[in-house]
């Protein structure tokens, strides 16, 4: 199942990762790192767990800061940011957690009317409800619009989470495992809406994963996160085509070959 | 162990930091109005139906345990005075803020370790919203003022408790028993509950909120934050009650 051709331009860039190092304590996460994300692409990130592929998107987001190195989004330095116009810069930028990270406290429409009226204070109600039903409708879960994140499965609070950062109107996705801990078939659905979130709302998206079928549904492009660098990328084919045992397993598991 | 006060030192500064960002905060818009209000109705809430069966029954066992000694003297005529001033100074503030802890603390230490662990936080942070102030500082403000409110609520509450054991015994009216309750508060006594019920109430919302906050990823660590935020309340409760009676005693004679 390969992916449709996007229209990338591949002459801007609108994430520019430049030589970011991240320590925890005495443990090097993240070694002088580059990276770079085109506007329109869909770029997957690879790596096995624990080399930090969270801690890069939420270095990209301003959750944490880098310890050296410059992050550039959409034309910021995001490291260099006074508060608000961080806030201002992370508008742009939808962010979908591992875990989804719905307000359990608050139904589905709550959720999703939450960053809208807190970030745009003159919409009336009914632009509001508006809103709130056409992201719902794009991601198929109109029907969940009254239900608390507790009722919902975990492939449909995938699907709220996104709808809740497209309320906004991202220009920059970044999902952090979009598919873990997802049946197959529900697998299979999240990929295609990412795939639509990039043609529909002309996203550009970072997506983590370390399932080889949703990389090769989604990705433009790859890249592999190997011992806190990024030592591969290109096609599907062009990072699997090696012998470095620390990538090979990530195919053999996947297509049991 | 130099490892160890490694630790506590960083800790203190954490602590610090906590409780700056509180202060600077809570003075700069935008303001959390509404979350506020909804956080002192939950506050306030939560805790009514528990802390109204505590206050009654704590002044109701007070009294009918003071009754013997002031019988031996002749002296149950002064029962309405000593209760009033025993559950005004001491009683009121203790048993609100205890409860509070229990029923309040937990909860906020359960509620923002569980949003910490499913990065509920960090999505509110993305999404444009600052998640310190909308629950952090709105949970302390909460708590600082309605622990107050439920404070006074329990005198009240624990006075009625007392009438009601003293009636049981003598005739007495309910006017003349409120005329001789607020005979013998003074000005000094309610200025004490008010201030012990506002250290209490910031001590319970910043506590819990901080060991909440900061609690460990994963799913033990959500059942860790309820069970510190209640311990660590009310140690600091008992801590500051130590400290209120000894600066109540050294301001009161210089007043009256
Ligand atoms: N806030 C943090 N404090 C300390 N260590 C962290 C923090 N966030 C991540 N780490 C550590 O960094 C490493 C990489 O984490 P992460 O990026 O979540 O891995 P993954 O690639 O599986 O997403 C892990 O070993 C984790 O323990
Ligand atoms: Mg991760």
């Amino acid at each position: 199942m390969e992916k449709s051709k996007a229209i990338i331009n591949y002459d801007k860039a609108v994430i520019d990762v430049d030589k970011v190092s991240k320590s925890f304590g005495d443990r090097q996460i993240l070694h002088d790192v580059d990276m770079q994300l085109f506007e329109g692409e869909n770029l997957v990130v690879l790596g096995r767990s624990g080399t930090g592929k969270s801690v890069l998107i939420k270095l990209i987001s301003g959750l944490l800061k880098p310890d050296s190195g410059t992050i550039n989004v959409l034309g910021e330095v995001v490291n260099d940011l006074s508060e608000r116009d961080l806030m201002k810069l992370r508008l742009k930028i939808g962010f979908s957690f591992q875990n989804s990270a719905l307000y359990d406290s608050m139904t589905v429409r709550e959720n999703l009317e939450f960053p809208l009226v807190r970030n745009k204070r003159n919409l009336t109600r009914a632009e509001i409800n508006k809103e709130v039903e056409d992201v719902l409708e794009g991601v198929g879960l109109l029907q969940a619009i009254n239900q608390m994140p507790s009722e919902l499965s975990g492939g449909q609070k995938k699907r709220i989470g996104i709808a809740r950062t497209l309320i906004l109107r991202p220009d920059i996705m970044l999902y952090d495992e979009p598919t873990a801990g997802l049946d197959p078939i529900t697998c299979l659905d999240i990929n295609t809406l990412i795939n639509e979130v990039q043609e529909r709302y002309k996203t550009s998206s970072i997506i983590i994963t370390h399932d080889l079928a949703c990389a090769k549904m989604v990705a433009d492009r790859m890249v592999m996160l190997l011992d806190g660098r990024f030592e591969r990328q290109g096609a599907f084919s062009e990072i699997f085509d090696t012998d470095d045992e620390r990538v090979k397993p990530f195919y053999d598991y996947n297509f049991i070959v | 162990m130099g490892r160890k006060i490694n630790n506590l030192l960083l800790e203190f500064a954490r602590l610090h930091r906590f409780l700056m960002r509180f202060f600077r905060e809570v003075v700069s818009p935008p303001f959390e109005f509404k979350e506020i209000i909804r956080q002192c109705y939950e506050v306030g809430w939560k805790s009514f139906p528990l802390i109204s069966l505590t206050g009654f029954i704590v002044g109701f066992v007070f009294t009918k345990q003071s009754r013997p000694s002031l019988e031996e003297f002749g002296a149950t005529s002064w029962l309405p005075a000593l209760i009033s001033i025993a559950i005004v100074r001491a009683l009121a503030p203790l048993v609100t803020a205890l409860i509070a802890s229990g029923k309040v603390g937990s909860q906020i230490g359960a509620e923002l370790s569980s949003m910490n662990v499913t990065e509920q936080i960090d999505a509110m942070e993305v999404s444009g919203t600052n998640p310190f102030k909308f629950l952090i500082v709105s949970r302390i403000v909460a708590t600082t003022l309605m622990i107050p409110v439920l404070c006074f609520y329990v005198a009240g509450i624990g006075l009625f408790g007392g009438y009601l054991s003293i009636t049981s015994k003598d005739d007495l009216s309910l006017l003349s028993f409120f005329t001789q309750v607020f005979e013998s508060i003074q000005m000094i006594d309610l200025f004490a509950m008010v201030l012990r019920a506002v250290v209490f109430g910031f001590t319970i919302g910043f506590a819990s909120c901080y060991v909440g906050y900061y609690s460990s990823k994963g799913t033990e660590g959500v059942g860790i934050a309820a069970n510190s935020a209640v311990v660590a309340s009310m140690f600091i409760v008992f801590i500051e009650e130590l400290l209120i009676v000894q600066l109540l005693g050294f301001i009161t004679p210089l007043i009256s």
